[in-house]
């Protein structure tokens, strides 16, 4: 795989580190953090996700990717794109 | 048809042309006590033990693809019982005891080797966490050697044990772990659950659940038709989440694919099963000399059965650092299998919060040496609705109510069990 980092240009998976689904929002409520921490929609199709671009730019990325083909569809920076 | 070494010996005159089948292949019916999902050796076994143990014979195991083509043909055959938490290890203990058993119980030559698995060390601390495991092991009667340099040397002399960066110190010996034939496995728990009654239905997906007016799942919808059943147990592994969505569950899980690869057939080199401690590798050899190896996940969500080359470069990095010796070898084949990562590392056998729905997923990278018991507890489950002893930690609320079995300690990180 090779990811679109928007500020590096295109560069190989490996120099990302994966967090994970994007869509979790840390809840107010103590009674949601369940859900929060644990619950995943695991979906098999095309999904937001985080990634690190540890041995770049070091800027959180939000991707999207088909989880059934590999196929990324964007990137854009995680900074501000959750609002 | 039993086999026995007179039914052998009678079909070699005939050039073993006359063999029957090993199972029915059942057409659906319009109902069962209990449907499973998924054809894997988990559900397979769990029809098994629901007709010999629980006299539940009513019963079906559906199959989107064919016996054996899921991941029950994608792992790498290693069986063991060496865990460290109380949560799993009388689990997997007694998974091994129904190992040792399992050919004279099917039937089958499921081809049990218990060749032994060595986890090396290579630092004072690594020691120390394998010694309070391997005390672990032997409290729940698996028994665990501590050896030290030169025992692994007489073992396998071939290892690299001066490596300036990684040296091997020594090794957890776990002598009961080793290998079994995956496809055997299926087939064994397929044949023996056809012949006590249980029908086994493949080509038939899953499209979703039929609920009656309170909720509660009363069958399923398939792309055979609807198949009514007063129990459904889903045991579908890396498709735990698409089914359960069927059902409206979110689960504590994420798919991830875990690589393998086998390379061409050599003569015997590797003593049983053999993993670096200081990176991620293990390999063990199969009876036809292929090297089986792999090593660590690939990190992130998928459902293609597939990976991607940093993870084989590290996993021939993991196998260069300790045997070097295997450099020349060719890889013939690899592949990848779709694993349900749970949040805790840990599986689940559990009810739902979904009336006559159960689970049995989120087994990670370990599920195969799990299958006996695995079949044997949810067996246990889905008959008398309450869990086995020794599965009774695999609670689908832990998450919930705080009562995890991380046994790498690294949290709510699925890439990172």
């Amino acid at each position: 795989m090779r990811i679109p980092c928007p500020y590096c240009g295109e560069r190989d998976a490996q120099e990302f580190v994966y967090r994970g689904d994007a869509s979790p929002r840390r809840p107010d409520d103590d009674a949601e953090f369940h859900a929060y921490v644990y619950l995943r929609d695991n979906p098999a199709g095309p999904m937001r996700e985080h990634w690190y671009h540890a041995q770049g730019c070091r800027n959180w990325i939000e991707l999207i990717r088909d989880t059934r083909t590999h196929r990324i569809d964007g990137a854009v920076l995680a900074k501000g794109a959750g609002q | 048809m039993r086999f026995s070494i007179f039914n052998l010996a009678l079909n070699a005159l005939s050039g073993h042309r006359h063999w029957g089948r090993n199972w029915r292949d059942a057409s659906p019916k319009d109902g069962y006590d209990i449907v499973i999902v998924g054809g894997g050796g988990h559900g397979l076994a769990a029809a098994y033990y629901l007709a010999r143990v629980h006299g539940i014979t009513n019963v079906a195991v559906l199959e989107r693809g064919w016996i054996g083509g899921g991941n029950a043909g994608r792992n790498t055959t290693i069986i063991r019982s060496n865990y460290g938490l109380p949560g799993n290890e009388p689990f997997y203990e007694w998974s091994m005891k129904l190992w040792e058993g399992l050919e004279q119980e099917l039937n089958y030559n499921v081809m049990v080797s218990q060749r032994g698995i060595l986890n090396l060390y290579h630092s004072d601390g690594q020691r120390d966490a394998y010694v309070r495991r391997g005390n672990a092991m032997i409290m729940h009667g698996a028994g665990a050697e501590l050896l030290d340099q030169d025992a692994v040397r007489r073992m396998a002399p071939f290892l690299n044990f001066d490596s300036a960066r990684f040296p091997i110190q020594g090794g957890l010996l776990h002598r009961r772990g080793g290998t079994a034939r995956h496809d055997a496995v299926v087939w064994g728990y397929a044949r023996a659950a056809s012949a006590l009654g249980v029908d086994i239905i493949q080509n038939c997906e899953v499209t979703g659940f039929l609920r009656d007016a309170s909720g509660a799942v009363t069958g399923v919808e398939t792309s055979r038709g609807a198949i009514r059943a007063e129990k459904v147990g889903m045991s579908v592994a890396g498709h735990t989440s698409v089914v359960g969505a069927m059902a409206g569950l979110r689960l504590p899980i994420e798919s991830h694919v875990l690589q393998a690869f086998v390379t061409e057939g050599l003569k015997p080199v590797i003593p049983g099963v053999i993993t670096f401690g200081a990176g991620h590798f293990y390999i063990s050899q199969s009876d036809k000399g292929g090297l089986v190896f792999g090593g660590d996940i690939d990190g992130y969500n998928t459902y293609a059965q597939r990976g991607n080359m940093p993870v084989v470069e590290d996993v021939c990095e993991g196998g260069m650092a300790i045997m070097p010796m295997i450099g020349r070898a060719r890889v013939l084949r690899s592949w990848g299998g779709i694993v349900d990562m749970s949040m805790d590392g840990s599986p689940i056998i559990d009810r739902t919060d979904v009336p006559g729905l159960y689970l049995n997923g989120g087994w990670c990278y370990g599920g195969f040496k799990a299958t006996p018991a695995a079949g044997w507890c949810f067996a246990h489950l889905l008959a008398t609705d309450s869990a086995h002893e020794t599965a009774s930690a695999y609670r689908l609320d832990r998450f919930e109510q705080g009562w995890l079995i991380d046994e790498k300690g690294v949290g709510a990180q699925p890439n990172l069990h």
